[in-house]
């Protein structure tokens, strides 16, 4: 009987902690093994940082040279003394591991198509997906290329060195809470990680085209309209560097193929990525120079708009050394301050935007793929197999093909064996990226953080390859300055908007554009600079560089500077951080002359009475705002949905400022017409349609108490892993896509920040986020409602006699082990 | 007595070996106290049980106080779907309880069978 009792309990005691040392799927979901998360000694109590935490601490480490101190403030803003750039550069590293490991690495996961490692096969498109577009491949030559440069090379093993020394001090307990949750391992940090960190910043900024869908709608509209549906160029444009000034003169002449026109017809793909980058990643940065601000001195603005996300892309930091002194954002898995500025100047950039990925259409011999058509000869396929890693089931092997096109290997992101969700053709399509060739971004940032002036600037940003950027610059000697920067393609008229044939070298890129020949501007007399993704420069410049350009917040940034004086830091804030809707302003006339009240039922009416006195603001509280969004996607839709109704799934739609040029230009715009009805449609009918499909959306909305706009929009900054407990929701912010405040639903300014170059920097900036990357810190979301009411901290450029300062409040030393 | 000495046992056993080794080092402690320390069958659950509810309820309650509940919301949200940090720390209590309970009894009932 005895017996029997104690292999009973024996057996119970077994199975709970089986049970609890066991992953099981909860809803889909792999549970973390539940006896270790909850031990309070193991699990995520481990990561329930105390509010009162002590982050004072002595390190030693065998890698360093030198000491390094560090000061935490109050907002645990890291301020870095080194007596070595490298020994600052491990510190960061150890830093960024501290604060935001489980980020980097996801980051990096995904970069590199290893996202199945983690969630298992739903990650496995994705993971394709950026094999195939050669991230790996992008990350190995640009590994090459930054080993090539000492200084580089030697500030990534410093780096990857301090991220390791971190890694390595972790333990069950310490580790960040998402690796208990999941159910993983941090792996050692490499400079390859690195390069695929910037490789990622890459796709996300220059991995954006619209070849395919172009190429549909090429195939499918008349040439007269396919001219009206996509022009080339926008009425409204105001460009970064303002009509008539003078461009240097060309030094390479792209010559267009003569059988250009006729490669392109009946060209119909059905391809679609299964992600795309977002169409918003964009930015403002403007400088203002002394002559127009209050101080004599200038000011420089900016504020990236990217995905907004827990933890934040970005984390705050001095860095002083003997040699530089630099504070501002840095990117969690890369050294240096990306955004920010030193004791002489400061920088800022918003994204280029242009076209920078082609598609060419590749002749296998057969399906093997081991050989292509090219110049009339059949050449071998070099291969590169992927094995992809996935978590509870066998590896995916993948093999892709790469094809040399001129001096490029290309990888054959599209054929057979990957549709990446084509529905229709065989076709095979070799991607051409610029973030394929050699290039060095670190040793802009090296550079930038200790420029001096303008030729230290320049000299920093010609390194700028991929992402295309629009660097803002000001010092504090008066100069300001914006170079549209970046290996841009040097393209004939209409290159690359549509995929190309890749059997010969005649639709190949025939050069790159000199980094000293890029569109620039150097104190202008205007006595301002700016951008906001729109076209860079207007019709006279030499070289094609696209059409597909955001151009309202730009108009808006231009039209305000010009107009201002006497400028103050508080000026500038209040311009960021503006709801003024600059497409509504134009439109807004036409609309109120067009609605007719007699066609609109009672509630209809009531929408259309809060649009006539909506005040042009996306505001917080605003009803209008609301309805004219509304209105206006819906219009966008309506206008356009019957032309496109045969039109092949995967057909590039008009651009919003098509559709408000068109109205503005002719009332009687001619894709008003349904072309499904006899009678010829006016603005007028569209409006009353809309206003009707409308009406029940925001009768839905008034009744949940969410008419008002910041409530309609809900902007949310979302945890990595998309847990709705980590993230924030609802925020209450104003804002749109073509407000300067570009907030939008998920994504945004993601750090705004204004620097008064007086002689002594006055400095402000505030971004969506905290410094802790650990959900249990008091400091993972503590920036977030300053930056939803559109407030700034002001931005400490520590000096070495301050360690006693009271907003000092823990000091970390690094010492030689 | 022995109820008290082995409850505390227990409870730092557990606590000494979670410094070092994983979290089931709480059923080795309640396990081998039970063995060695004798006591009837039911007693012995219950020593296990109370000293791993205590342990496991206090360092849960005294982290999460400390660290304002931040954390225990966000789970309990995640986990329970309610926004409750108090029911996380009984059920982090509990988990640890029941497991410290059975292991002790186990204990308890081998000592018995070596006796006899």
């Amino acid at each position: 009987m005895r017996i029997l009792f104690f292999v009973l309990s024996a057996f119970i005691t077994g199975v709970l902690i089986f049970a609890l040392n066991t992953s099981w799927k909860i809803g889909g979901v792999n549970s973390p093994l539940f006896g270790a998360f909850l031990s309070p000694q193991h699990g995520f109590w481990q990561n329930a940082e105390s509010t009162s935490e002590d982050f004072t601490a002595d390190l030693k480490f065998e890698q360093l040279s030198g000491k390094v101190t560090v000061y935490f403030d109050e907002r645990l803003v890291p301020h870095v003394f080194a007596e070595q750039e490298n020994d600052a550069l491990f510190v960061q590293g150890y830093l960024h591991a501290k604060f935001r490991l489980w980020q980097m690495e996801l980051q990096v996961f995904a970069a590199s198509g290893r996202a199945s490692e983690i969630l298992g096969e739903k990650g496995l498109a994705h993971d394709r997906e950026f094999r195939r577009l050669g991230m790996v491949y992008a990350a190995e030559i640009a590994e090459k290329e930054m080993e090539k440069d000492p200084l580089t090379k030697s500030a990534c093993d410093a780096y990857t060195a301090g991220v390791n020394a971190y890694v390595n001090s972790l333990t069950e307990s310490t580790l960040p809470l998402e690796y208990k949750l999941i159910g993983y391992k941090p792996e050692q940090w490499s400079n390859l990680k690195t390069m695929l960190f910037t490789k990622y910043i890459s796709y996300d900024l220059s991995a954006r085209d619209d070849d395919m869908e172009m190429t549909n709608a090429k195939g499918f509209f008349p040439p007269s309209d396919f001219a009206k549906l996509y022009p080339a160029i926008q009425d409204s444009l105001d460009p970064i560097i303002p009509k008539g000034q003078p461009f240097l003169p060309q030094s390479i002449f792209p010559v267009a193929p003569v059988s250009e026109d006729s490669a392109y017809m009946n060209k119909i793909v059905a391809a679609q990525e299964t992600e795309k980058p977002d169409p918003g990643n964009g930015s403002n940065n403007w400088a203002v120079s002394g002559t127009k601000t209050k101080s004599g001195s200038p000011i420089l603005c900016n504020d990236p708009h990217l995905g907004l996300n827990l933890p934040s892309l970005w984390f705050e930091i001095q860095i002083s050394t003997p040699t530089f002194n630099v504070y501002g954002v840095s990117f969690p898995g890369a050294p240096y301050v990306i955004i920010g500025f030193n004791d002489s100047c400061a920088f800022g950039v918003t994204n280029g935007g242009r076209d920078v990925r082609d598609y060419y259409e590749i002749q296998f011999k057969d399906d093997t793929r081991k050989e292509y058509l090219f110049n009339g000869t059949y050449h071998a396929t070099k291969f590169r197999v992927d094995s992809i890693k996935i978590k509870g089931k066998a590896d995916f092997i993948d093999s892709v093909a790469y094809v040399q096109l001129g001096n490029d290997l290309c990888p054959v992101m599209f054929d057979k064996t990957y549709s990446g969700g084509r529905t229709t053709n065989n076709k095979n399509y070799a991607v051409r990226w610029t973030a394929h060739n050699p290039s060095n971004e670190l040793k802009m940032f090296t550079l930038l953080d200790k420029s001096k002036n303008y030729s230290d600037y320049t000299a920093a940003v010609m390194n700028l390859h991929s992402p295309g950027q629009n660097c803002a610059f000001a010092c504090k000697n008066g100069d300001i300055a914006i170079r549209t920067q970046g290996n841009w393609p040097a393209k004939w008229k209409g290159q690359g908007d549509f995929v190309m044939p890749g059997t010969d070298t005649s639709y190949l890129w025939q050069g790159m554009i000199p980094q000293d020949e890029v569109p620039y501007l150097y104190n202008p007399e205007r006595g301002f600079i700016s951008s906001a993704n729109q076209k860079p420069v207007d019709e006279s410049y030499p070289y094609y560089i696209g059409r597909n350009y955001p151009m309202y917040r730009g108009y808006e940034i231009n039209k305000r500077l010009a107009a201002m004086s006497n400028i103050t830091p508080q000026d500038m804030m209040a311009l960021q951080t503006d709801n003024f809707n600059p497409v509504a302003a134009m439109l807004m006339p036409l609309f109120i002359k067009n609605i007719n009240d007699a066609s609109l039922s009672a509630t209809e009416k009531k929408y259309a009475d809060l649009l006539k006195n909506w005040n042009l603001r996306n505001d917080i509280g605003s009803k209008g705002a609301t309805v004219f969004e509304t209105l206006w996607t819906n219009l966008l839709d309506t206008v356009y949905d019957d032309e496109f109704a045969k039109a092949p799934l995967n057909t590039m739609r008009p651009f919003e400022s098509t559709l408000a040029e068109g109205l503005l230009k002719d009332s009687a715009y001619q894709f008003l017409d349904d072309v499904n009805t006899a009678s010829i449609e006016t603005l007028s009918d569209e409006l009353t349609s809309v206003f009707k499909k409308i009406t029940p959306a925001l009768e839905k909305a008034a009744a949940e108490g969410k008419l008002e706009w910041e409530k309609f929009k809900a902007t949310h900054v979302d945890h990595l892993a998309k847990l709705p407990a980590l993230s924030r929701r609802n925020l209450p912010i104003g804002g749109s896509a073509h407000n300067i405040n570009a907030t939008k639903e998920n994504h945004g300014p993601s750090w705004r920040m204004v620097i008064s170059l007086t002689a002594k920097t006055e400095a402000y900036g505030v971004y969506p986020g905290g410094q802790s990357g650990n959900p249990g810190s008091k400091f993972y979301d503590s920036f977030i409602d300053q930056w939803a009411g559109g407030k700034y901290y002001s931005l400490w450029m520590m000096t070495n006699d301050e360690a006693k300062d009271s907003r000092i409040k823990w000091t970390m030393r690094f010492s030689k082990s | 007595m022995k109820f008290i000495a082995s409850l505390v046992l227990t409870a730092l056993l557990s606590f000494t070996g979670c410094l070092f080794f994983p979290w089931w080092t709480i059923a080795i402690a309640a396990f081998v106290v039970a063995a060695l320390i004798p006591q009837s069958a039911g007693k012995s659950f219950l020593t296990g049980f109370l000293a791993l509810l205590l342990l496991w309820g206090g360092l849960s309650f005294w982290i999460s106080s400390n660290n304002d509940h931040l954390l225990a919301h966000k789970v309990s949200v995640l986990f329970l779907k309610q926004d409750n940090p108090w029911i996380l720390i009984i059920a982090t209590a509990f988990i640890g309880a029941i497991v410290g309970g059975f292991s002790a009894l186990t204990g308890s009932l081998l000592r018995k069978l070596k006796q006899a």
